[in-house]
């Protein structure tokens, strides 16, 4: 108790000191070495940036351990790996070998999943359906030809050992020039950090759902909401609210009220550092390694080109924020030319802490770490509400409320293809689409309730959910299903600079397999957050049979979000091609994050023979029984299953 | 190796025993297509072989207890005090409820009343659950069971509801209802307001009850949550009789009305 007592003041003090620049001044007095130490076992400078080197076979030893590490300004005990949380970069090389070894030195049986990683799937690392999991004291060997490159990870996939340190970053250097030539490169492996045993917390969230969401509705917000909108709106929006049981400030399950943000193993306090020299180009490979948070980074004062999603390449695309999901990587280029620190700022999505670090000339450099902003909110439109039956009597919408600061979903297609380097200034609202988009300033309306600029601004709606609900299990269906791949992420809607979208994203290589889908298949995210009881189609996993995918056969796969929260849903063993509208150019992902109320169509081709995991990535969603084998089998013959 | 490492697999126990596990790629590095259908029985969830364990544990039975009211009151007549707990043990869909309550007098001797049920919960809709079970009471004398059909779930606008009908071995048929609502002055400052409803079907003058409404107890509770798991709270409860209830009451020399200010906690785990 007094330990998070302690950590949110701590919080609390550094975002007031980071708000006024007063955070760079007080750690500069800090000893290099007492700034360096203050994380403990970490990705400190020198190991966090990617090595390289002559392309190679790689044979690595992975050594499990629990052991009692300093973290997160805190002391605990962590599953490390070499001693390492997260553990070390597993650097491999496309067209060459990987013979990786994991020994086990826990009491537990353990795993490790290689994410995003093409391999025969009884590597993949994952217990009870991949293979039996590494019993204590043995160790698991691997050994497969390298047929891939990107920014990549690896995790357990045993029980909760993921929450306690068992992540680390995968990076694998192109077999060809990716034209990328940066001059320097780093990961960045975010987590989330909790001196609370996560089956605690699972236990927890189990018995009140709401245990760690200190930014509900008080009766303050409600007289804020009145004098802002009216009695007569204010009191719709939360009968609205109340009627359907739920709460628009559900953002994030788990939050900073037990999380510490870490950047690299280190604790925002600790500032872990990488160097540069002004005016090189740097490969930042952002990995979510988190159990259950969303971050939006950005770096304050520099844009950042996007190169790679999920490890695969795409056509660059200059943004200055973006939101990811757990599981999901970035990698971005950024090329400081001055001669100073520059903040990475990765802010939790529900804003109740941030991840920090700095790319600094010099080690000791620092730079002001923003304010964290306005906590967002749900809103009808994630709730898969058909409000064009909602009554709309009153709603008025005045133009006159327009503007460019307040604009939600601006239509930046025409821009996000300029010409790299092209300065925020610069970008105006000249070429962008306004028509229809109305302004959504948060006070423009009462709290979260749909109106007919909601409606606008999110995508158009592609369906509509049939009559089965998911039974008990699930507790909202979306009644209408949206396309919202070209929307900000949540709490993205208003910001003042470009922020990065699904629809954005455009593959390097033109679609390989043109078939037509010979199948689709629809799988729906559901829960009862009331019940912390996660699931597809309303059924969880002990209850459900693996999903077919029959080998060699083109497969369509619909993803309809019926709750009202991002889950980032990826599949092992083989990358999706996300329908974002890119036409042959479709992005490959192995981690999509479906965004509430909405419906996503992937493209897979089913060639990877196995039974792969198929799961949401929040930890405990996939813990509760959001989770599937997907089976790619012979199902041609006799064999079928 | 890779058809070796598979044969093993579908032995399953070999695997258990075998010190060094080592699995080598086809050139092409996919798996054979052969490979993925073990030859032994096999979990119907995964379609690996059985005999390995779960990839994730969902079927984890879980547990709550929790003391919603433990207060001291100071009413007209006497201090007094009173206890509300339950907890439950199980799933998602059926649980063990158990739930008991009571109150009396500071001073000592017995309690006015002291109930005790085992019910057993099985989810019905998102929000509900419907209870069945037994209800024994202690208090007042003569001790007495009860058959008990509930439903205890949230209503909408946050509504906390816990209804029953209770029917007693002798045959009395009761209604008790009860409901609580949460104001969030603060994240960790809640004023609750609560009402409890208590109907029989029929006059039982020796439990002091009669036919219709009993009585309604209003409170207002405000608590401060310094954990979750823990909360004081300061509150006024209102206790009201009516009709052959109160008649009874009257005549028994007894409060028909009551006013207390209470001081108590909230505590769960």
């Amino acid at each position: 108790m007094n330990r998070h007592s302690h950590d949110s003041d701590r919080r609390r003090l550094l975002r007031a000191m980071g708000a006024t620049g007063l955070l760079a001044g007080f750690n500069a007095l800090l000893p290099a070495y007492a700034r360096s130490s203050i994380g403990g076992s970490h990705l400190n400078a020198a190991a966090a940036q990617v090595p390289g080197g002559k392309p190679r076979d790689v044979v690595m030893d992975f050594h499990v351990r629990r052991e009692t590490i300093d973290i997160a300004g805190g002391r605990a005990s962590a599953i490390t790996l070499n001693h390492l949380t997260p553990g070390p970069i597993l650097e491999l090389w496309e067209g060459k070998n990987a013979h990786l070894r994991v020994h086990n030195h826990l009491d537990e049986s353990t795993s490790i999943h290689w994410h995003g990683i093409l391999l025969p799937f009884q590597m993949d690392g994952v217990p009870g359906v991949a293979f039996p999991g590494i019993d204590p004291g043995d160790t698991f060997e691997v050994d497969f030809p390298v047929r891939q490159a990107g920014t990549y990870w690896y995790h357990s996939h045993s029980g909760l050992q993921e929450q306690v340190g068992q992540t680390g970053p995968t990076v694998i250097h192109s077999a060809e020039d990716d034209g990328i030539n940066a001059d320097r490169e780093y990961v960045i492996v975010l987590n989330d950090w909790t001196f609370e045993d996560p089956h605690r917390l699972l236990a927890k969230l189990k018995e009140m759902s709401d245990y760690y969401n200190f930014s509900e509705r008080t009766v303050g917000d409600l007289m804020e909401d009145v004098s802002k909108s009216g009695v007569q709106a204010a009191l719709r929006d939360r009968l609205a609210w109340g009627n359907m049981r739920m709460s628009p400030r559900d953002i994030a399950d788990v939050t900073g009220y037990t999380y510490s943000y870490l950047m690299n193993g280190m604790h925002p306090e600790s500032n872990w550092t990488g160097l540069f020299t002004p005016g090189e180009r740097i490969r930042l490979r952002v990995i979510n390694a988190s159990s259950m948070t969303y971050f939006n980074v950005r770096l304050p004062g520099l844009a950042m080109t996007v190169v790679a999603a999920d490890g695969k390449e795409i056509q660059p695309v200059e943004t200055d924020e973006f939101q990811i999901g757990v599981a999901e990587t970035f990698d971005v280029v950024v090329q400081p030319k001055a001669d100073q620190a520059y903040t990475i700022m990765a802010e939790t999505m529900d804003r109740s802490g941030y991840a920090r670090g700095t790319l600094a000339p010099r080690a000791g450099m620092m730079a002001p770490v923003p304010a964290l902003r306005e906590q967002p909110q749900r809103t009808m439109v994630d709730m898969g509400m058909d409000m064009s039956k909602m009554d709309m009597g009153g709603m008025k919408m005045g133009g006159g409320s327009m503007g460019h600061g307040s604009m939600k979903q601006m239509d930046m297609s025409g821009s996000s293809q300029g010409p790299a380097g092209m300065s925020h200034k610069d970008h105006d609202m000249g070429g962008s689409k306004m028509s229809g988009k109305m302004a959504h300033g948060t006070g423009a309306m009462a709290g979260s309730m749909g109106t007919g600029a909601m409606m606008e601004q999110s995508g158009p709606i592609i369906a509509r959910h049939g009559p089965d609900h998911h039974g008990p299990g699930n507790l909202t269906v979306a009644n209408v299903e949206r396309y919202r791949l070209g929307e900000r992420g949540t709490g993205l809607e208003d910001v003042n600079h470009r922020v990065l979208t699904y629809s954005q994203l455009r593959n390097v290589v033109p679609m390989q397999d043109r078939r037509d889908p010979s199948r689709t298949i629809e799988v729906h995210l559901t829960g009862n957050m009331d019940r912390y009881m996660w699931s597809f189609d309303g059924v969880k996993y002990s209850n459900a049979t693996p999903i077919e995918f029959p080998y060699g056969e083109r497969i369509r796969l619909i993803l309809v979000n019926d709750t009202m929260m991002e889950h980032p849903i990826h599949l092992h063993g083989m990358f999706m091609e996300l329908e974002n509208k890119q036409d042959d150019y479709l992005p490959f992902k192995h981690t999509i994050s479906v965004m509430p109320g909405s419906r996503v169509s992937l493209l897979i081709t089913a060639d990877e023979p196995g039974r792969w995991a198929f799961h949401c990535h929040l930890l405990y969603h996939m813990e509760m029984g959001m989770f599937r084998v997907v089976r790619v089998s012979d199902q041609s013959g006799d064999k079928n299953a | 190796m890779l058809n070796n490492y598979l044969l093993r697999s579908g032995g399953s126990l070999l695997l258990f025993l075998a010190s060094v596990s080592a699995v080598q790629a086809a050139s092409n590095g996919k798996s054979d297509l052969d490979s993925v259908v073990p030859a032994g029985p096999m979990d119907s969830a995964s379609g690996a072989p059985v005999a390995w364990s779960k990839p994730i544990n969902d079927q984890k039975l879980h547990k709550f207890v929790q003391i919603d009211r433990l207060e001291y009151g100071d009413p007209e007549g006497p201090n007094n005090y009173l206890w509300d707990a339950q907890g439950w043990v199980g799933g998602d869909f059926n649980k063990l409820w158990l739930k008991t309550e009571g109150e009396g007098p500071i001073s000592g001797g017995s309690p006015e009343s002291t109930e005790f049920q085992a019910l057993y919960n099985r989810m019905i809709s998102p929000f509900w659950g419907a209870q069945v079970g037994l209800r024994y009471d202690v208090n007042p004398n003569p001790d007495r069971g009860f058959a008990v059909i509930g439903l205890q779930g949230l209503a909408p606008y946050w509504f906390e509801s816990d209804t029953a009908l209770f029917v007693s071995e002798d045959g009395d048929v009761s209604f008790r209802g009860e409901f609580e609502y949460e104001l969030l002055l603060t994240q960790r400052l809640i004023l609750q307001p609560r009402l409890e409803i208590n109907a029989s079907a029929r006059d039982t003058p020796e439990y002091g009850l009669g036919r219709g409404l009993n009585n309604t107890e209003m409170g207002v509770r405000l608590r401060y949550e310094i954990r979750r798991e823990f909360a004081p709270y300061i509150g006024v409860r209102w206790e009201q009789k009516y009709g052959d209830t109160k008649d009874i009451a009257r005549a028994e020399g007894e409060s028909t009305s009551s006013t207390a200010f209470v001081v108590g906690v909230r505590a769960w785990y």
